[in-house]
C-alpha cells in the first residue's frame, strides 16, 4: 500500500465516529442531489416531450414575419417624396404553391410534412352552439405526422381514411354536448355551408382546452366548406430528430418566405423558464453538497491542527511537503468516495420511492406517476460534484499541513 | 576517518523587529565513530544548532556539508532525502505517531524510502528493536508503553534507514535515572560499536562526560 494511503487510513480509522459523521454529510448530499435532480430532469423531459408531441415540430403558416415593403420605398429608400396612405396589396390567404413546397419537404430524409387547412365552424347540438376548430388534413398524414392516434380512446384515424365524412372529436367536447360515438353532427361554416359529419373517433390528450375545441376531418371537406378548394393555410412538419427543428425551420423560412415556427420558438418562454428552474434547482442541491464538504473540511482541518507535531516529526524523518499534502488530500478523497458509494444507492432508493408517488397534475384529467429521469449524466454529475467538493474541502487544510515547519513546532517543545 | 558532517562558520539570525541571533559563527565537524555532546545553559542555542546540523533549518550565513556535499543550494526534496537516508533524530519527547504500533513507527522511514519489501522491512524493524531490548513490544501502541520504552522505540526509528549521523536533543531529559542510563549506553554504543557519529545535546553532565568530545555553547557561540 502506498505510504500516504496507509497513513491517511490510519488517521481516519483512529477517529471513526467523526469520519462516519462527515461521510454521512456526503451520503445525504449525494442522495438528495440525485433525487431532486432526477425529479426535475424527469419532469422537464416529460414536459418537453409533451411540448414536442402536442404540436407539430414546425408549423409553416400563410403569414410573413414582416410586412412587405412598398415597391416605391424599396426602389427609392432615400427618396425626397414620401408617399403616404398607400394601401398594401391584399394577399390572397393560403400558402402559394404549397404542393411544390410539400413535395420538396417530402423528398428530404427524416422529414414528414403535410398540408393543413384550418377553419372555424359552429357545432349546434341539443340547443347548444359551440365553436370548433376544424383541422383539415389528409387522413394518412394525420396518422403519420400528428400524435392524435396515441390519444384515441375510441375509433382510430384509420376509420377516417375509410369514411371521408367522419370526424374525430375530443372526449371533453362530447361530454359537454352529451354526444356519443357514432352520432351525426351538423357543422356550419362562416361561408354559410353546412355539412353533416359522423363521429367515428374520440380522443383525449389530457389538455382540456385542446380537447374541447379541436376536431379532425378530411382536408377536402374543409376546403369545400370554406370555399377554398385546393388551398392550405399551413404546412406542418415532423422531424425524426425534434431537436433539429429550430435550424430547419429557420432555413426553410429563408427559402420560402412564409413564416415558419419551430416548437422551440413557439415555446421559447417556457424553455427559458426551465433554464431558470434548473439554475435554482442546481444551486439548492449544490448547497447541500457544499455544506457536506464543510463537514469534510472540518474533520481534516481538525486532524491537521492536532497533528502538527506528527507532521513535524514526519518531515524531520524525511517526508516532503508533498508527501504530507497527499496524506490529507487522500483522507478527503476517501471520505468523498465512501460518501459517494453509500449515497448513490440511497439516492436510487429515494428515487424509487418518489416514483411510487401518484398524483394528478393541475389541468390534467389522469392520475400519473412522478416522472423520474434515471439517465447516467445525473449520476455522473452527482459523483463529480461530491468528489470535487470533498477534494477541495481537503485541499485547503492539506496545503496548510504541507506548510508546517518542523523547527517551529520542535522549538515550541511540544 | 572521513568527515560525515561539517559546519563552516554558520550563523542563524531570526528576522524580526528585534532580530534574534540563535547561533553565532559556529564551525564543527563530526567523524564516523565519534560521540559528541553539546552542552550549555538554557537558551544558549543548543537546539537551534542541532536543527541547523540536521538540515531542518537553514543558516543565515555559512554552510553545512554532509559527506562533503554542500547543502546550501539543495531544494526541499533533496534535503528531505538526505534526512531520510543519512540522518536520524531523537528528541526530548519520543514523538511516536500515536496511531501506529511500535514496529509500524520504526518501519515508517523504511516505507518512505521504499527500498525494502514489506517482509524485509518487518525483519529489519524486529532486529533493530530486539537489539534495543524491545523484542516483546513490537505490536504495542505508544500509549501502552513506558516513557523509557517509547524513547528506545524513537531511537530504533532513528536507526531505521541505517543513518551515518544521529542527532539527539536531550534524549534522556524526560526519563528516570535507570531508563536514562539505558538510552545513554545505547547511544554511546551506536557511535563506538556501530561506527556512526552521534551528537547529543544534554544538560546531564554525567552523560556529557561519556562523550569523546564536548562542545559548550554560550549565547550561540562555542566557548
Ligand atoms: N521563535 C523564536 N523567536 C524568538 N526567539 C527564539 C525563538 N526560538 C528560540 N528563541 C531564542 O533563541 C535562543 C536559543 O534557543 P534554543 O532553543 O536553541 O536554546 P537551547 O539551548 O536549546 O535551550 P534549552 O536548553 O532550554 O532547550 C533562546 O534565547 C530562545 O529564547
Ligand atoms: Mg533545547
Amino acid at each position: 500500500m502506498n505510504i500516504a494511503v496507509f497513513i491517511a487510513l490510519k488517521h481516519l480509522l483512529s477517529r471513526k465516529r467523526q469520519s462516519v459523521v462527515s461521510v454521512m454529510g456526503i451520503v445525504i448530499g449525494v442522495a438528495f442531489f440525485l433525487a431532486i435532480s432526477s425529479l426535475m430532469q424527469g419532469s422537464q423531459k416529460d414536459f418537453i416531450k409533451q411540448l414536442i408531441d402536442s404540436a407539430p415540430h414546425i408549423t409553416v403558416s400563410d403569414d410573413f414575419r414582416a410586412a412587405k415593403r412598398q415597391p416605391v420605398s424599396a426602389a427609392y429608400p432615400h427618396g425626397l417624396i414620401d408617399l403616404r396612405s398607400v394601401k398594401p396589396l391584399t394577399e390572397t390567404r393560403g400558402i402559394r404553391g404549397y404542393k411544390k413546397i410539400l413535395e420538396d419537404l417530402k423528398s428530404m430524409p427524416g422529414v414528414l410534412a403535410s398540408a393543413v387547412l384550418t377553419g372555424q365552424a359552429l357545432l349546434s347540438f341539443a340547443g347548444k352552439d359551440v365553436n370548433v376548430t376544424l383541422n383539415g388534413m389528409i387522413p394518412e398524414d394525420l396518422r403519420d405526422i400528428t400524435t392524435i392516434e396515441d390519444d384515441m380512446i375510441r375509433g382510430s384515424v384509420d376509420d377516417l381514411i375509410a369514411d371521408r365524412n367522419g370526424i374525430l372529436l375530443g372526449q371533453s367536447l362530447m361530454d359537454k354536448l352529451s354526444l356519443s360515438f357514432g352520432d351525426n353532427i351538423t357543422l356550419a361554416a362562416s361561408t354559410g355551408q353546412v355539412r353533416v359529419f359522423r363521429i367515428i373517433g374520440t380522443f383525449r390528450t389530457g389538455r382540456s382546452e385542446y380537447d374541447e375545441v379541436q376536431a379532425f376531418v378530411d382536408i377536402k371537406r374543409v376546403q369545400s366548406m370554406l370555399d377554398r378548394t385546393n388551398r392550405a393555410n399551413s404546412i406542418i412538419i415532423k422531424l425524426d430528430n425534434p431537436d433539429d427543428a429550430f435550424y430547419f425551420s429557420r432555413d426553410l423560412e429563408a427559402r420560402i418566405g412564409y413564416k415558419s415556427v419551430s416548437w422551440q420558438e413557439a415555446s421559447e418562454d417556457l424553455l427559458n423558464t426551465l433554464v431558470i428552474r434548473n439554475i435554482i434547482m442546481y444551486s439548492v442541491v449544490s448547497a447541500v453538497l457544499i455544506v457536506a464538504a464543510f463537514g469534510i473540511y472540518n474533520i481534516i482541518s481538525t486532524v491537521v491542527m492536532e497533528k502538527h507535531r506528527d507532521i513535524s516529526i514526519m518531515k524531520s524523518m524525511g517526508f516532503t511537503a508533498s508527501d504530507v499534502k497527499q496524506i490529507f488530500l487522500i483522507q478527503g478523497i476517501v471520505l468523498g468516495i465512501a460518501g459517494l458509494f453509500a449515497g448513490l444507492p440511497l439516492g436510487c432508493a429515494l428515487m424509487y420511492a418518489l416514483m411510487q408517488v401518484r398524483f394528478k397534475p393541475p389541468g390534467a384529467t389522469e392520475v400519473i406517476n412522478m416522472p423520474l429521469d434515471w439517465s447516467v449524466p445525473q449520476f455522473l454529475i452527482a459523483s463529480a460534484f461530491a468528489l470535487t467538493a470533498a477534494i477541495l474541502a481537503a485541499w485547503l487544510p492539506a496545503r496548510k499541513a504541507a506548510q508546517v515547519l518542523p523547527v517551529d513546532i520542535l522549538r515550541g517543545g511540544m | 576517518m572521513s568527515v560525515l558532517l561539517e559546519a563552516r562558520n554558520i550563523t542563524r539570525i531570526l528576522p524580526g523587529e528585534i532580530p534574534v541571533t540563535l547561533v553565532r559563527d559556529v564551525s564543527v565537524s563530526f567523524r564516523a565513530g565519534e560521540f559528541i555532546s553539546i552542552t550549555g545553559p538554557s537558551g544558549s542555542g543548543k537546539s537551534s544548532l542541532l536543527y541547523l546540523l540536521g538540515l531542518l533549518d537553514k543558516p543565515t550565513q555559512g554552510s553545512v556539508l554532509i559527506e562533503g556535499r554542500d547543502t546550501a543550494a539543495m531544494d526541499e526534496e533533496e534535503l528531505a532525502n538526505l534526512r531520510l537516508e543519512r540522518l536520524g533524530f531523537v528528541f526530548q519527547f519520543h514523538f511516536l505517531l500515536p496511531e501506529f504500533t511500535a514496529l509500524e513507527n520504526v518501519t515508517l522511514p523504511m516505507r518512505r524510502l521504499g527500498k525494502l519489501s514489506e517482509k524485509e522491512r518487518r525483519a529489519r524493524g524486529e532486529k533493530i528493536m530486539s537489539e534495543l531490548g524491545l523484542g516483546d513490544q513490537l505490536n504495542k501502541l505508544p500509549k501502552q508503553m513506558s516513557g523509557g520504552q517509547c524513547q528506545r522505540v524513537a531511537v530504533a526509528r532513528a536507526l531505521a534507514n541505517d543513518p551515518v549521523l544521529i542527532l539527539t536533543d536531550e534524549p534522556t531529559g524526560n526519563l528516570d535515572t535507570v531508563s536514562s542510563k539505558v538510552v545513554q549506553d545505547i547511544l554511546k554504543n551506536l557511535a563506538h560499536q556501530q561506527n556512526r557519529a552521534v551528537v547529543a545535546v544534554t544538560h546531564d553532565m554525567n552523560f556529557a562526560g561519556m562523550a569523546d568530545r564536548r562542545i559548550h555553547l554560550v549565547d550561540g557561540k562555542i566557548v
